[in-house]
């Protein structure tokens, strides 16, 4: 077997709910390598953030995964037991929430909440933990990590905690980051300095990387490879410049048609009409069909699979744009 | 920290100034000590030299001034009934209510922090659903039937615990402790828990939603992410949050407690002051009515001032030190 970073294969998420279970994530597959950066982007309830809790298998009650496999490595997480997979969250794979105000807790130090984290993987002394912890907060360029330690998340700007959340993603030297929005909550200028961060960080650390975001203008920025999510489906997937460049999902045209600045001055900006559908009624065939403006009688009977074209690095699903 | 201090000593002044001003109106308005004091045969004339000499025929303000000044100095006034300052009888009382609320608060904390915490992270287990359901009734249920049911059983059927009285008493420095004998800690049981069972469903509830509701956040969330121990998780990051609304309810509870000792002192025949406030009533004692509810005033001021400092200490956001 080649040495993926990670593998997802068929993975498939559902809610238990009272009259029955529904299909959040619909059998995603996706390989992401070292130093790889992918982007996962979707309209809300798309299934993106799902998506990123799964692979630490952390989806919140009454989730479950109900199928497929996600692979570290070469060690499949699904077989592991809570303990060991509480080693690897936190370890090997760190997470990045979207929203810094409300991430770290409010009523312990920034020292106390990121040496617990390089207690509970490593066997170091107080204050070798202290010296990571301090190394760390000076790679994400925090000024004057000495005295920032010793703070409450309330004393921080919200760029500076989302800094420190970073840092605390770092602290054991992760193989995987996963950024669940990383920026949104943030202001454009300070978005920039984070996503900077992130990219250099990848590079100088090896490692990966796994963005979930709405923002197209972020991942083109960030990531190599983009997969696009649709009512818990990928239905594009490809290299990113390719994909912004020429995207053939009409999903993925209208997704980037609705951009500014991508159209020519003057116009209007296209818009995908319509909603995401909610879980309860995903349509029949083709989710996207009832919003699609190619779509044709198949679109609403069979459900298109995810297929390579032009014998590029692209797949798609779709049965008009596919062929 | 100085100025959280003296902020909190003007606060003082004015709650209590407050709380004396109505006493003192109410002492004011109604009875005439001068008629308990002295039988049917004593002239009017007589009477009014007396009430002159007490001064009760002064204005109401500067009978109210007179009232302050000397309460300031430790003198709250001269037991009618007693014929003994007010401030002596009260203390004396003290120490029987004081081990009563101190027992009942130990109980309180003992039993609903763990339960509570119990089943906000195991909200469908059938501990917690009976839990829910028992606290449910257990909030409706007064104080005296409680009290009256744990007599029955335990005093009487059963015979295993005394139904009245504080037992013995070991005299420390002045201070009536029951606590050191073991009658004296027998006899604590059932009042202690009859004035627990009016706090325990309400914290219990408490707890659990508050918990309940950390559990949710994003915080959480991260810890989990982080891959902390499950403990570290619950005990440290949801628990100290969860602290903050249940120590702001329990300033205010405090209040309550003492207002239910009232009850739980006259079922269990417990000689404290909340059974003393009850005969003075009985017996139109006003002025010990007011340095009652004067002393009660000062230690329920006392006790908020020590639950705001502790609450400072656990959320940083409103961290009472000007240092640094």
């Amino acid at each position: 077997m080649v040495g993926h970073l990670l593998e997802v294969k068929d993975l498939e998420v559902k809610f238990a709910l009272r009259f029955g279970d529904l299909t959040a994530i619909d059998g995603i597959s996706f390989i992401l390598d070292k130093k790889e950066k992918l982007g996962l982007v979707g309209e809300s309830g798309a299934g993106k953030s799902v998506t990123g809790f799964s692979i630490i298998n952390l989806i919140s009650k009454p989730g479950y995964i109900s199928g497929g496999s996600v692979t570290l490595d070469g060690v499949k997480l699904n077989d592991l037991t809570d303990s060991e997979m509480r080693e690897i969250r936190g370890n090997k794979i760190s997470m990045i929430f979207q929203d810094p105000m409300m991430t770290l807790n409010p009523v312990l130090t920034i020292a106390t909440q990121m040496t617990e984290t390089v207690h509970a993987h490593r066997n170091v002394s107080k204050n070798d933990a202290m010296d990571i912890a301090l190394d760390k907060l000076k790679k994400v360029y925090i000024p004057s990590p000495e005295k920032r330690l010793f703070q409450y998340p309330h004393e921080c700007s919200g760029g500076m905690r989302q800094r420190i959340v970073v840092a605390i993603a770092l602290l054991t030297n992760p193989a995987l980051i996963i950024a669940d929005e990383p920026t949104t909550a943030l202001d454009v200028t300070i978005q920039a300095g984070i996503t900077d961060l992130l990219s250099e960080l990848c590079e100088t650390d090896d490692m990966g990387l796994i963005l979930i975001t709405h923002d197209l203008a972020v991942v083109s920025q960030v990531t190599e490879k983009i997969a696009v999510m649709y009512a818990g489906k990928i239905i594009e997937t490809g290299l990113t410049e390719d994909i912004i460049k020429n995207p053939r999902h009409p999903y993925t045209q209208g997704l980037i048609g609705s951009i500014p600045g991508t159209q020519e001055m003057g116009k209007r900006l296209t818009q995908i009409k319509g909603m995401m559908p909610t879980l309860t009624d995903i349509p029949k065939g083709c989710a996207f069909h009832p919003r699609c403006d190619i779509g044709e009688q198949i679109c609403r009977e069979t459900t298109p699979l995810l297929e390579s074209v032009d014998g590029e690095k692209r797949l798609i699903a779709c049965h008009i744009a596919g062929v | 920290m100085f100025a959280f201090i003296i902020r909190r000593i003007i606060q003082a002044v004015i709650v209590m100034l407050v709380i004396s001003f109505i006493g003192f109106s109410v002492q004011h308005s109604i009875g005439d000590p001068v008629r308990d004091m002295v039988g049917e045969r004593v002239s009017e004339a007589e009477r009014e030299a007396l009430r002159d000499k007490l001064g009760l025929n002064d204005p109401f303000l500067t009978q109210y001034f007179r009232f302050v000044k000397n309460a300031c100095y430790g003198d709250l006034g001269i037991s009618y009934f007693h014929n003994k300052p007010t401030m002596h009888v009260i203390l004396r009382k003290a120490p029987a209510t004081i081990e009563l609320i101190f027992a009942t608060t130990i109980i309180i904390l003992l039993i609903t922090f763990p339960v509570g915490v119990y089943s906000a992270i195991n909200p469908n287990s059938w501990f917690s659903r009976v839990v829910m359901g028992v606290s449910t009734i257990g909030v409706a249920v007064p104080v005296f039937l409680t009290a009256i049911i744990l007599i029955y059983i335990f005093g009487v059927e059963l015979q295993w615990l005394p139904a009245f009285g504080r037992g013995d008493t070991v005299n420390i420095w002045g201070w009536e402790t029951g606590f050191l004998t073991k009658d004296g800690l027998l006899h604590l049981i059932l009042p202690s828990i009859s004035l627990a069972s009016i706090m325990l469903p309400l914290y219990i509830r408490l707890i659990r939603s508050e918990m309940m509701e950390v559990l949710e956040t994003e915080y959480i969330k991260f810890a989990w992410a982080k891959g902390l121990n499950r403990y570290r998780v619950w005990l440290l990051h949801a628990f100290k949050n969860t602290l903050l609304p249940v120590i702001t309810v329990i300033g205010v509870e405090i209040g309550i407690l003492f207002a239910f000792t009232l009850l739980t002192e006259t079922v269990f025949q417990w000689q404290g002051m909340g059974f003393m406030f009850l005969e003075a009533v009985e017996r139109a004692d006003t002025a010990l009515i007011v340095a009652y509810l004067v002393i009660v005033g000062v230690m329920f001021v006392v006790i908020n001032t020590l639950v705001d400092v502790i609450y400072g200490f656990v959320n940083p956001m409103v961290r009472i030190t000007g240092s640094k």
